[in-house]
């Protein structure tokens, strides 16, 4: 696991100092969070057998990126309720989240990436062919983090019908 | 309604466009009395940027009364006179609680796009190309405003459309190149670029007790305007050694604080070096920095330069070793306006703050392909042209 959110300093290790949550693909991920957003149950759903965090990702001999936004809002307020919002619930059973304070008071450090490892072509290559999981990820993380400081997600103006990109 | 559309490289044209319309719950419509042409426009203009759409409305610098506002607008009502920050910003994030709305987290619909441009996503602007943003600019009849509260500001009563327009982008952005190149009392500043951005830049120096002050440019008439209007001293580049000139009216340390007010549309005295026309092949927009280039010679040692003009893509030629070795401070920021603009229309107000000859030519909507014409070419003495969507 050679990735590590920004500003940190030090991968992440949610075993040790983080609030880690696997979705299970029918019903374990409402339990799980709920377990998360209450602080020390949330330390006891990392370590329940066969949830799967650190298996999961000890496992895999490719773990995908993790996808990280700092929220500049408390936990509670990331996670309201202790449940995955929307757009993120739409994931569920095939992502897995961890978020943790934010260094400096900035807030909640947001992280998910897909279960199952790299299944689609890194970089260049997944830009090339449209098909990129990281970024759809950090789309969805995003939106979570405009829901959660904003209330809204901003649309854009309606584009005219006539709209034709050209290049510059 | 009628609005001015990008149609293509150097072609614009006013076409029937769908009025704009509420699209979240802190918008509000606003219509258009004054919207001012910016150097920021050129290159997208010049389609320079990539990703311009014909049918994009230009424009980010406007005054207008409230249309309509959305069920959670609450400081604004239907008729108030506002003028609105060209960046459009969420007012929550880290970065806006911060004063830096310009690099808002929540301003953009398109963040990849920045993001994969300059390595972390910034905050919106209107009229910039779609797949930047996705706002639709302000030179039409009614233009959108996301989160009109934090970006919409009401014009107080004594000042004029034709000053506070320039609350919206040129004067925050003029202030920004004083206060973030951190002028004290004292200090000697130079400014390059007689612009309304230039002009104001020295303004704002003025006001923060520059000793000495000193713009740069070389058309006569925007030199005349910022010693009329700003109290500066000016020099021609084009008549003078302007390093030389610096030192002499400096001490011989060079300027405390450089502002570079110019961009990449600034005309450069030199041709694209070998670097430049390669780069503009591989990696996109390549700018000239020669304004930068020599505000960063000029600078006295531990001096701050600050960079206030458009910059899109790469630059070459750029004296880093000159930054090191002097140990200067280099800034560079597209304008906060939601953190100076209730400041600015208070000393405008106050008749500290004066702009409105900076609209040089005011314009129907119907000319606006020869305001940017004129604008653009810096012909008949245009500084900024501006446009009257409503008559």
């Amino acid at each position: 696991m050679g990735d590590r959110p920004r500003g940190t300093g030090r991968p992440f290790d949610p075993a040790r100092e983080g609030r880690v949550v696997r979705m299970g693909r029918l019903t374990g991920g409402v339990l799980a969070l709920a377990a998360a957003a209450l602080g020390a149950a949330a330390r006891r759903a990392v370590v329940v057998p066969g949830r799967g965090w650190p298996r999961a990702a000890g496992a895999d001999p490719r773990p995908a990126r993790w996808q990280v936004v700092t929220v500049d809002r408390p936990a509670a307020e990331v996670l309201p309720g202790g449940r995955w919002p929307e757009p993120l619930r739409r994931l569920d059973g095939a992502v897995e989240v961890h978020l943790r304070p934010a260094p400096g008071g900035r807030g909640t450090e947001l992280a998910a990436r897909p279960l199952g490892g790299v299944a689609s072509p890194p970089g260049m290559a997944a830009h090339l062919v449209g098909d990129d999981p990281g970024l759809f990820l950090r789309d969805v993380l995003r939106r979570v983090k405009q829901l959660a400081e904003t209330g809204e997600l901003l649309r854009a103006d309606r584009s005219p019908p006539d709209g034709r990109v050209v290049p510059g | 309604m009628r609005a001015l559309c990008w149609e293509g490289v150097d072609s614009l044209a006013v076409r029937q466009v769908p009025d704009p319309e509420l699209r979240n719950a802190h918008d509000m419509i606003v219509r258009v009395r004054r919207s001012a042409t910016c150097g920021a426009d050129l290159p997208l203009l010049g389609g320079r940027l990539p990703f311009l759409a014909a049918g994009d409305v230009l424009g980010h610098e406007f005054l207008g009364e409230v249309a309509e506002v959305g069920p959670e607008v609450r400081r604004h009502r239907v008729g108030d006179r506002v003028v609105v920050s060209a960046a459009i910003a969420c007012g929550s994030c880290w970065y806006c609680r911060r004063g830096l709305h310009s690099c808002c987290d929540n301003g953009g619909t398109a963040p990849a796009v920045t993001e994969s441009a300059w390595g972390q996503p910034t905050g919106g602007c209107y009229g910039a190309p779609r797949a930047m943003g996705g706002f639709a600019g302000s030179h039409a009849e009614y233009v959108r405003v996301p989160y009109a509260d934090v970006g919409a500001f009401a014009v107080p009563e004594p000042v004029s459309d034709d000053r506070a327009v320039f609350a919206a982008d040129a004067a925050p952005a003029g202030w920004m190149g004083a206060e973030l190149g951190e002028v004290r009392p004292g200090d000697v500043v130079a400014v390059w670029g007689a612009g309304a951005v230039g002009q104001l830049t020295a303004q704002a120096a003025a006001l923060l007790g520059a000793d000495r002050v000193i713009v740069i440019d070389r058309h006569p008439e925007r030199l005349r305007m910022a010693e009329r209007h700003a109290g500066a001293e000016t020099l021609n580049y084009e008549q003078t050694d302007v390093p030389a000139e610096l030192r002499e009216r400096s001490g011989g340390r060079g300027p405390d604080v450089c502002v570079e007010a110019v961009g990449a549309d600034g005309s450069s005295p030199t041709p694209p070096s070998l670097a430049q026309r390669f780069a503009g092949r591989r990696a996109g927009p390549v700018d000239d920095p020669f304004a930068v280039r020599e505000a960063v010679h000029a600078c006295r040692k531990g001096g701050t330069v600050f960079v206030s003009g458009t910059f899109s893509g790469f630059v070459d030629t750029f004296p880093l070793g000159a930054v090191m070795n002097k140990g200067l401070t280099l800034r560079s920021a597209r304008q906060h306006g939601q953190r100076w603009i209730p400041m600015l229309l208070d000393r405008m107000a106050r008749d500290e703050l004066r702009t409105e000859h900076l609209a040089t030519h005011r314009l129907p909507l119907e000319q606006g392909a020869a305001g940017y014409e004129l604008f653009r070419d810096r012909a008949d003495g245009c500084v900024r042209a501006v446009f009257t969507p409503h008559g």
